[in-house]
């Protein structure tokens, strides 16, 4: 890195436009993490062709068009990069003090959903109908509202240098503010979406440096929670299946235990090599049901085997490493929370996701990112890797 | 510098980092280790799964090869019907789920629509009959007789009957060629039963039954069905989740079977079993003077063998049936019909599943053994007319006595005390009631040696061994009733059987005199198949040689090609000698000129100077029934057996059937003049048929018609006017058909028969 003094000259000379500015050595895009960028834009482009596969025969769903889903997923991700380059423009910085905007309308995007304007679909009230075919699903939205107002509230005293670490109100303050789009989500009902806001907050107070009891305490929460949950009956009857049919795999393999049956009859006949892409007979016999969505990691394990199953698990590894090297290299408290934050949702959502087409976690609706097809994911996550790469990008304050 | 580091981070957040990137790493290590168990460790059982998910089979019936006599006529061949079928899997493509469709075609075919829906339903629990109990994927017949103009209909409309086909399918069928029935030797077929199927499927090829194969269950069907059967085409396709077809994973085309060539002639066979027909029916017009009522002649059996091979040229079994009542699946009431208690019984062959006692035409083995026992054939031996034995008394047939006689003359007149004579100094011989510890017993052992109480091995189902009553077979017999004797004894009455079961109770297992002297005359506990005694007299034809009864010659690929053949197989040889064998030959050939049998041969016509026979009568009696008529014959080529239940004498039951059989094979008329062009068969046919390239038999333009038509004339006993004489088959059914009583009644008078000695009271306590 070269001095500060040398970075304020170059950056004030001013023959220095155009291609030749963004190509110098300081520009932005030196500074950004490619590894991290071309992971993810290989696990979009490549789930594609999954998508594609899963989708191809499903004549009921792609309007008799069979690359209906393929031009849409890549659009997707196409948007999802722009939606990245925009977030890298703004930078680390200056995001920060728009995260009361970007708040403020989740909790919009979210009410108008739980209103007459929202609708539903598999049972959770959580879509808003675009037209066109289109439709925003605010859940994944909320997730970085809570992310980035947390790290938001909680690095404020601290990246001030009033603070080593933040204090109990301002952990305090930021649960509130984390715990309001969580109510709204469960109201529609959304579990799965809660869940995985849940372990965004932890990755968040393990990240700030919160005091131990908030980190044991949330844990000590989520636990208690769940058994009470449980012990109160308030689960839904597909929600208690679903732990049936995770607790015995051979429960009832044409009923409660049919999804994950057939995901694991897919991956398993994959073998090393899988049946090659197309020619697989579960996904062409569409015995998979939500295949390009929660379930698309099956496609990936029966017609690329394991090799190809294996790359996925690995780039999403590659992308979970470059972001923990973010957070250690955070130039401020703010970056490390996001990072860590990131971390945590990408991780658990990948892990809940995966474990469950291989029947070692239970069945939820969480989508893999940068795999499933869907919209709001796609953008999600893509925003999710902009930060990463605005927190990356970042130079600190002059000391 | 500030506690607080440039970089925002204190070492706690970075011992949490660093917790946080293990954690992380841990996961997905968790999620890749579970991946390599799911697909390369139980890789298999997951591919399984995946192909008992997705690929559904449909089954092509193969068509099944045919039978042909030995000259290659087709026995049991394929007929073609137009079958309309319905595929499920393309109806459940249709909007209204196939509704319309169905509906039209049972306007089509002229059934109510409420028929056709029901055939096509599937079977289930709730679901009563009419419903399709196959495979969903497996075209469901809805009609196996449709005509040409309704397929026509179906198959030039296509689009308004999608998933319906009608196509021509191949069906069993006995042909009846030549008017031979044969149901019995053909045997039938019936489909598989579901047990069968998922039995055998985790077997491959002929082993493997499928849901559409038809399997012989009896006769040549069941005992060639691997040759026959042929292989069934499969289809595998592949299917989604709703079970839609989605595409196809391979196709196997059937594989016709292949074709059975018998020695079967079907014209001989024809004239058998109508002479069989026709000489129950005559017996039934006999009076029989000991039961002072006409015999029943409830059963028959006949056979005619190539002496020198074995093989089986003829083979008819009365009562019988018409073997394409199973085609297509039998109807409940017609297998009422044929198995019920008053059915008399016609699934059975009786050629080779009838056992009786064979009565004098025993006698040759009987001879034989007092040879082998070390008797003179130039001895001289009392005939007296009767004998008492064991303080009972054996006549001959109507206390007859012939003096000092030779065994030729013996066999000839057939003497029953003569033999009565020999088994008893045997049996003293022995040790009488005390047997020594090694007895001789060369009456039985020549027995055995004749092949008798065993099965002969022909290649057809269940067949029966007979019985030697043997001292071995005394014990057991003994051992199995003595509780019902003894109780029965107890009781203490006082009729035969009740004297009978006193005595077996305490001593049964003895073998008295009187077992031994009976067993001398085939009578008492003896018990053989025709197969057995046509056997037997092939051997004394052919110089000795006992070879096992066969019925296929070869196997013939569907184009005509040779698959393997079916060698003569020498099972023993005969165990006296040439001398022996040659005296036999003599007496059975005095048999026809001056014994028994001599009014139905030699004093009927037959050219003996020209053509040689031989004979033996034999008359069993059965206790509580009338005779059993036996007549075993032999020529230089041919042995002819014949027997009927209760049909009286060996040579008044049996004696003009046979004779008719030998003037068909040899052409000769009721004159006794020859005409080799009228002959069936003058000579056992060794050649395999040749065949054509597409798989048929080139039958040699044969004058058979003209035969039997000739035949008729020479055989009918009225003569016909020349317009009918012109007409050949009309006459050759005149003749074929059981004749009318009146005609048939003419050479059977009680006066008659009495020229056949009949058996005296030479019975056992049987």
């Amino acid at each position: 890195m070269t001095s500060y003094g040398s970075y304020r000259q170059l950056r004030l000379s001013p023959q220095r436009t155009g291609v030749s500015k963004a190509l110098a050595k300081d520009s932005p895009l030196w500074r950004l993490d490619w590894i991290l960028l071309l992971a993810a834009l290989a696990l979009s482009l490549g789930s594609s062709l999954l998508v594609w596969s899963a989708t191809r025969g499903r004549d009921n769903l792609t309007h008799g068009d069979p690359q209906y889903f393929l031009y849409r997923h890549l659009t997707n991700v196409v948007v999802g990069l722009v939606l990245c380059a925009v977030v890298i423009a703004i930078g680390s910085r200056r995001f920060r003090t728009i995260v009361p905007f970007f708040y403020a309308g989740v909790m919009l995007l979210l009410m108008a959903t739980l209103s007459p304007l929202g609708s539903t679909i598999n049972g959770a009230h959580s879509w808003i109908q675009l037209g066109g075919g289109f439709s925003v699903q605010p859940a994944e939205f909320a997730k970085l509202a809570i992310l980035l107002s947390m790290a938001v509230v909680l690095a404020d005293q601290v990246d001030a240098g009033e603070r080593e670490f933040p204090s109990h109100r301002a952990v305090f303050r930021g649960l509130i503010w984390a715990c309001v789009p969580m109510g709204l989500v469960l109201l529609m009902p959304d579990a799965g979406s809660v869940m995985v806001m849940s372990a965004i907050v932890l990755g968040i107070l393990l990240g700030s440096g919160a005091a131990n009891r908030w980190v044991v305490g949330l844990l000590v929460v989520g636990v208690g929670g769940s058994v009470a949950v449980w012990k109160l009956g308030l689960l839904s009857q597909y929600q208690i299946d679903r732990f049936a049919a995770f607790a015995n795999p051979q429960l009832d393999p044409n009923g409660v235990g049919y999804n994950t049956a057939q995901a694991r009859i897919a991956i398993g006949s994959g073998g090393l090599t899988g049946k090659g892409l197309f020619h697989g007979t579960q996904t062409v016999g569409q015995f998979v049901p939500e295949q390009q969505t929660d379930f698309v990691f099956t496609v990936a394990g029966e017609e690329l085997g394991f090799v190809g199953a294996l790359a996925i698990i690995a780039l999403v590894g590659v992308i979970l490493w470059r972001a923990c090297r973010i957070a250690r290299q955070a130039t401020d408290l703010y970056g490390t929370i996001v990072s860590a934050g990131i971390i945590a949702w990408l991780s658990f959502q990948a892990f809940e996701n995966i474990g469950m087409c291989l029947g070692i976690m239970p069945v939820a609706g969480i989508p893999l990112p940068f795999v499933s097809y869907g919209g709001s994911s796609m953008f999600a996550v893509w925003i999710g890797i902009g930060l990463l790469q605005a927190v990356r990008s970042q130079r600190p304050i002059a000391a | 510098m500030s506690n607080i580091p440039e970089t925002g981070r204190t070492r706690r957040v970075t011992i949490r980092l660093v917790v946080l990137q293990i954690l992380v790493l841990s996961l997905l290590a968790t999620l890749g280790g579970r991946l390599w168990y799911l697909q390369i460790r139980n890789a298999k059982e997951y591919t399984a799964k995946a192909t008992g998910n997705h690929i559904r089979e449909v089954v092509e019936p193969s068509v099944r090869g045919e039978i042909l006599d030995a000259s290659g006529r087709v026995l049991a061949g394929n007929e073609t019907r137009l079958v309309v079928s319905v595929s499920r899997t393309s109806l459940l493509q249709q909007k209204d789920g196939g509704k319309a469709v169905l509906a039209r075609l049972a306007d089509v075919l002229g059934m109510p629509a409420k028929d056709v829906q029901e055939k096509v339903r599937l079977c289930d629990a709730k679901t009563p009959q009419p419903c399709w109990n196959g495979s969903p994927y497996q075209p469901i017949p809805v009609t196996k007789d449709a005509t040409t103009q309704q397929a026509m209909q179906i198959m030039e409309r296509r689009e308004d009957f999608p998933g319906i086909t009608a196509q021509p399918t191949a069906l069993r069928r006995y042909t009846g060629a030549e008017g031979a029935n044969m149901a019995q030797v053909l045997g039938y077929l019936s489909p598989v039963t579901d047990d069968e199927v998922s039995k055998t499927a985790d077997k491959s090829g002929l082993d493997r039954y499928l849901p559409a194969d038809q399997i012989g269950r009896a006769g040549l069907e069941s005992v060639y069905d691997r040759d026959l059967r042929g292989t069934a085409g499969v289809t595998k396709l592949e299917v989604d989740n709703l079970g839609r077809v989605i595409g196809t994973a391979g196709t196997v085309a059937p594989q016709t079977g292949n074709n059975l060539v018998t020695s079967i002639d079907a014209r001989v066979q024809k004239v058998v079993e109508d002479n069989l027909a026709q000489a129950m029916a005559d017996a039934r017009n006999t009076f029989d003077k000991v039961t002072n009522r006409n015999y029943e002649a409830d059963s028959g059996a006949a056979v005619v063998m190539d002496v020198h091979t074995g093989r089986i040229i003829a083979m008819a079994s009365a009562p019988t049936y018409d073997p394409n009542l199973w085609v297509g699946g039998i109807s409940g009431k017609d297998y009422q019909t044929l198995t019920g208690k008053d059915s008399n019984f016609p699934l059975l062959n009786r050629a080779i599943q009838g056992q009786s006692a064979p009565g004098s035409t025993f006698k040759v083995v009987s001879t034989t053994a007092a040879v082998q026992a070390g008797y003179s054939l130039d001895g001289h031996y009392d005939c007296p007319k009767s004998m008492t034995i064991g303080g009972r008394e054996f006549k001959n047939f109507e206390s007859e006595n012939f003096g000092q006689i030779s065994l030729e003359k013996a066999l000839e007149v057939s003497c029953d005390t003569v033999f009565y004579g020999l088994a008893y100094d045997q049996w003293m011989k022995d040790g009488g009631i005390k047997p020594k510890k090694d007895p001789g017993d060369w009456f039985f052992k020549t027995a055995h040696e004749f092949g008798l109480g065993a099965k002969t091995g022909i290649d057809l189902p269940s067949e029966v061994p007979g019985r030697v009553p043997d001292r071995q077979w005394k014990q057991s017999f003994y051992d199995n009733n003595k509780d019902a004797w003894c109780a029965q004894a107890q009781k203490g009455g006082n009729s035969f059987s009740d004297q009978i079961a006193r005595e077996n109770c305490v001593d049964g297992y003895q073998m008295r005199a009187g077992d031994a002297v009976n067993f001398a005359i085939g009578q008492g506990d003896t018990l053989v198949t025709p197969v057995q005694m046509a056997r037997i007299y092939s051997a004394l034809a052919n110089g000795g040689t006992f070879y096992r009864p066969t019925i296929a010659k070869a196997v013939i690929s569907p184009s005509g090609d040779l698959v393997r053949e079916i060698a003569p197989h020498e099972d023993a040889k005969f165990p006296g000698d040439q001398k022996l064998l040659s005296y036999i030959d003599q007496a059975t050939a005095g048999v026809i000129t001056s014994g028994t049998a001599a009014w139905k041969f030699a004093g009927a016509g037959w050219p003996q100077n020209k053509i040689e026979l031989h004979a033996k009568t034999g008359t069993a009696e059965v206790e509580g029934k009338q005779t059993t008529s036996w007549l075993t014959t032999y020529s230089k080529d041919y042995a002819v057996v014949m027997t009927i239940s209760q049909g009286g004498t060996g040579s008044g039951g049996s004696g003009d059937a046979v004779r008719r059989i030998y003037q068909s094979l040899y052409g000769v008329d009721d004159k006794g003049n020859i005409d080799n062009g009228k002959a069936l068969l003058p000579a056992p046919q060794a050649e395999l048929p040749k065949f054509n390239p597409d798989g048929t038999a080139i039958i040699k333009p044969a004058s058979y018609t003209v035969d039997q038509a000739t035949g008729a004339v020479l055989q009918a006993p009225v003569p016909f006017d020349a317009a009918s004489a012109q007409s050949g088959p009309a006459l050759a059914a005149t003749f074929l058909d059981p004749m009318p009583p009146a005609d048939g009644q003419a050479p059977y008078t009680a006066a008659d028969a009495a020229l056949e000695p009949n058996r005296g009271p030479g019975r056992g306590r049987s």
